[in-house]
């Protein structure tokens, strides 16, 4: 499966303008809210039209604005997630996931695909039920099943999460996962949650005021962010400016810390990111060593959040696992030199 | 009662035959309105179609009487083609009717189409629906309440309508006299007894209408019964 697009949009306050191609798999869009990633999907699906430009899925124009093709949504085979799963209220279930295919009522509870469907997502028990008589979680089991009944040829998930309790999430992040491995894993989903994303989906697509700021295989780019808003998005609590001192060195003037490098500095690093989690107590030898003085801390669950003032204006913040704290905090901290995200604008 | 019953039949044959012309002319130009891409256009669409509302009822009629004299085009060539005399006759009873009460229809079922969630249209486009079958299968059952309560409203406004049925009907006895022209004919012709008759059973009628519109509106769908439990 390959999706295809160029498009332009004036959206308010920016131009939406995108290129990218997909090779099948799952690809997935982080951007801040307003980043122009609904407005992607939704162009993908039919129901905007973007302002110039050309999408083509499996080598089929789905619109060409250069030869005014704008193939209706109901045509472009194309299943669409909504945020809060869009199910109809006065059907129930079952015809719920019978509609897209114009099934009598009747048909809809013989039909072997819709038997199937129903098994596979637990539903059996629950299609005579109405969505209003749903949990969040089932009702997004329904909207999955209906899609899948539909037979589009890509999956659109947009912010599939954000309508559920937090406690289901993560449980529903495994399910989601598993069935649309099952389905084929021609999918593209977008969210603003890195940890969605990062469970989901194994390309990466950063978008950033309606531009994509980085694009390429999902690990790599938490590893390596390279450019601030990536790093932003994908999660980095701490980023400085610096300036280069040499060539493996760089002065953080958010922190007021000099830092090593593990790789050369080039000359477009304009700020470096540490993330919370990268940092740990110094053993002594250790480079990139500062004291550890806090300015305030927070638990959490399962780790700490601590902040660290620093000899600069803006603290550090370190998130260590509770197993990992001593009893007594370290008194200074480091950071591998090969942690230090270098970053250009 | 010595009453002369034509009124009431003849405002009964009326008030429902307009709002079935009512009805679905106020639903489709709803729905063709809902459906506009170009908002300019929208509004002044929009503008014409409530226009018979705002107007005095006997400028209303004045107009139609202007469209559909004898002597005007529209009303000559009704005669001409189809024999068919449109003023001073019992269709013009209905005409009246349909004009007046059609932007309630039209508006209630507006208001009804553009509260049912985009996303769900949305929806229903990306599964392959057609247009025609999202129309009856999901915005007309979700709009449902509001669209009944319209036409409810529609009915009474249809049924209580004086001044246009006047200007382009007239008050022909037994032909075009409804029950609220013959409660005017007959205060006019001092007959206070038949007056509080007809006056009675227009008030016993609005207050069914109401009740009706108050039931469509309260009424809980399945649907909605069942979220709550």
């Amino acid at each position: 499966m390959t999706l295809a697009l160029a498009i332009k949009k004036r959206l308010k306050g920016f131009e939406l303008d995108l290129t990218f191609e997909t090779g099948g798999g799952r690809l997935g869009i982080l951007g801040a809210s307003g980043s122009g990633k609904s407005m992607t999907l939704k162009s993908v699906a039919g129901i905007v039209t973007p302002d110039r430009g050309r999408i083509l899925l499996n080598g089929r124009v789905l619109f060409d604005s250069s030869a005014s093709v704008d193939v209706p949504p109901q045509q472009r085979r194309v299943g669409y997630l909504f945020q809060n799963y869009a199910l109809f209220p006065h059907m129930t279930a079952i015809d719920n996931i019978a509609c897209g295919r114009n099934l009598a009522k009747a048909e809809a509870r013989r039909d072997p695909r819709i038997r199937e469907l129903l098994g596979l997502l637990r539903l059996t028990e629950l299609a005579e039920r109405y969505p209003g008589q749903l949990s969040g979680g089932q009702q997004q089991r329904v909207a999955l099943a209906r899609i899948l009944r539909s037979e589009p040829e890509i999956i659109l998930l947009d912010e599939p999460f954000s309508a559920l309790d937090e406690y289901l999430r993560e449980q529903l992040h495994f399910q989601l996962a598993e069935l649309l491995s099952n389905w084929g894993d021609n999918v593209l989903m977008v969210t603003h949650n890195r940890d969605e994303v990062y469970k989901l989906c194994d390309q990466l697509l950063v978008l950033d005021k309606g531009r994509i700021a980085a694009a390429g295989p999902l690990k790599q780019l938490f590893a390596e962010p390279g450019r601030l808003p990536v790093a932003r998005l994908t999660g980095c609590k701490n980023i400085s400016p610096v300036k280069r001192l040499a060539a493996y060195e760089v002065e953080a003037a958010a922190w007021g810390l000099r830092l090593r490098t593990a790789a050369p500095v080039a000359g477009d690093i304009v700020a470096v990111g540490i993330r919370a989690h990268d940092l740990r107590p110094a053993a002594a030898g250790d480079p990139n060593a500062f004291p550890c003085q806090v300015a305030d801390r927070g638990e959490g669950p399962f780790e700490h959040n601590i902040i660290c003032r620093t000899p600069g204006p803006d603290p550090l913040w370190w998130k260590v696992a509770k197993e990992n704290l001593p009893g007594t905090l370290p008194a200074s901290l480091s950071l591998p030199p090969e942690k230090l995200l270098l970053l250009r604008e | 009662m010595t009453a002369d019953v034509s009124p009431i039949l003849i405002s009964m044959k009326t008030a429902g035959t307009a709002i079935l012309v009512t009805f679905f002319l106020g639903v489709f130009a709803a729905r063709g309105v809902v459906a506009l891409r170009s908002d300019k256009l929208r509004i002044i669409l929009d503008g014409l179609l409530t226009l018979p509302l705002v107007l005095p009822p006997t400028v209303a009629g004045f107009f139609l009487l202007y469209i559909f004299g004898v002597q005007r085009p529209v009303g000559s060539f009704l005669i001409a083609f189809f024999g068919w005399k449109v003023v001073f006759s019992w269709s013009a009873t209905v005409l009246a009717a349909v004009v007046i009460s059609f932007p309630l229809m039209y508006r209630a079922a507006r208001g009804a189409f553009e509260q049912v969630d985009r996303d769900l249209i949305d929806a229903a486009r990306t599964l392959g629906m057609s247009e025609r079958r999202i129309f009856w299968q999901v915005t007309m059952p979700l709009a449902r309440p509001g669209v009944a309560a319209g036409g409810v409203l529609a009915f009474a406004r249809g049924l209580g309508e004086f001044g246009a049925t006047a200007m382009i009907a007239g008050n022909i006895a037994g032909r075009t006299r409804t029950l609220p022209l013959a409660v005017y004919s007959e205060v006019a012709g001092n007959d206070m007894r038949q007056a509080y008759e007809y006056v009675a059973i227009l008030v016993v009628i609005c207050f069914l209408v109401v009740f009706a519109m108050n039931y469509f509106t309260a009424k809980e769908s399945k649907y909605k019964r069942g979220a709550d439990q």
